[in-house]
């Protein structure tokens, strides 16, 4: 799978490529479309057919389904407050989309979406125009107070109005930024390993023995990665309840 | 999970309900027997900001200082070449981002005001 030419091609993997044939190709339809369109379809499928047994006594699917909205749905008014019902299907679209994004490309074969600044900055810069547009629509004007704290002295004002603005508008990009680094970090990691695996396996009975240091430690990677794949869906979905938090009651 | 539903729909699980009090009384009594209920309640996927681990920590700070810095340079930047005031604008911005970077990380670590965490606990490591 790796080590063609004696080099460690750890980013490979997040190049990509039209599928579907010439089809695809005519529209650019790459394998992170294609898993975008899976994850949809697998979150839909997981609702649809974890709500369908309707038991009182849910089976394991309900049983997930209804944890996770549930789950959502707690965050939303435990951080938003009872506004954030509002947002509950935004948040909830969010963090399906992102968690199945970081799963999905844990599968061989698969790609990982959201290993793609492109892909996690647009959604980083719809959660930012979403809360802005919410502030706005709630507290009008006064929404530009939000950029200087009240029991600040004035003469202050030139200093910490920038200050402010800039920490504001960089939000979206560390937000994009935690999950993308996230997850290239995770990938390539385990594909230098799993090339050491391979280029050691290949160097002689020795080396033979040797390899399987770094297929324990992939081991515990794969262990490692599939938390950081749950933990970053669940800060994307809580920062986004915190900046409409913020949108909603302005501090 | 729901109890909203119980009676709403057919009945087809469960037997009625025996004595004992609520659905969710016997579910905790039951979690004690079990020795599941040590949190305090506070189970669910919010950890404490304590639990965060250092290395989750110093990724959360170092990303929330780079991209204060990053948001500043492009504005510094962009209002230079648009104002033609070459290289001011651009150091002023440096310094102001280096500013909203320190109060990025100021508003991660900062004590609560109010009983509602202000940022989650950490990120993963990478």
């Amino acid at each position: 799978m790796a080590a063609e030419g004696q080099a460690i091609d750890a980013l490979g993997q997040f190049k990509l490529s039209p599928v579907l044939g010439a089809l695809g190709h005519s529209v650019n339809f790459t394998q992170a479309n294609l898993f975008m369109v899976v994850a949809g379809l697998l979150t839909i499928g997981l609702l649809y057919f974890g709500a369908r047994p309707r038991a009182i006594v849910p089976g394991r699917l309900q049983a997930l389904a209804e944890l996770s909205y549930e789950g959502i749905l707690k965050m939303c008014t435990d951080q938003i407050g009872p506004e954030g019902r509002a947002f509950f299907p935004f948040v909830f679209t969010l963090f399906f989309f992102v968690l199945m994004g970081n799963l999905l490309g844990m599968m061989p074969y698969a790609f990982t979406y959201t290993s793609h600044i492109a892909v996690t900055f647009a959604l980083a810069a719809t959660v930012i125009v979403l809360v802005t547009v919410v502030a706005l629509r709630i507290h009008g004007m006064h929404f530009f107070s939000y950029f200087f704290p009240d029991g600040a002295p004035k003469l202050l004002a030139p200093l910490i109005i920038p200050v402010e603005v800039i920490s504001y508008l960089s939000r979206p990009v560390s937000l994009s930024i935690r999950l993308f680094a996230n997850m290239v970090a995770g990938h390539v990691m385990l594909k230098v390993f799993a090339t050491f695996v391979v280029m050691l396996a290949g160097a002689g009975s020795v080396g033979f023995v040797a390899a399987v240091f770094p297929l324990g430690l992939n081991v515990a990677l794969i262990g490692f990665e599939f938390l950081v794949a749950f933990l970053q869906a669940y800060v994307f979905a809580i920062l986004t309840c915190i900046y409409l938090h913020d949108a909603v009651h302005l501090h | 999970m729901s109890e909203e539903r119980d009676g709403s729909d057919r009945p087809r699980n469960t037997p009625g309900h025996p004595p004992g009090g609520s659905f969710e009384d016997r579910l905790g009594a039951a979690r004690r027997r079990q020795g599941l209920e040590e949190a305090g309640g506070n189970s669910g996927p919010g950890l404490s900001p304590a639990q965060g681990s250092a290395l989750g920590m110093g990724l959360r700070v170092g990303v929330e200082l780079v991209s204060a810095l990053a948001v500043a340079v492009a504005i510094g930047w962009y209002l230079d070449k648009w104002l033609g005031t070459k290289p001011f604008l651009l150091m002023l911005f440096v310094v102001l981002g280096g500013g909203a970077g320190v109060a990025n990380v100021w508003r991660l670590v900062a004590p609560p005001k109010s009983p509602r965490r202000d940022e989650p606990p950490r990120s993963g490591g990478g």
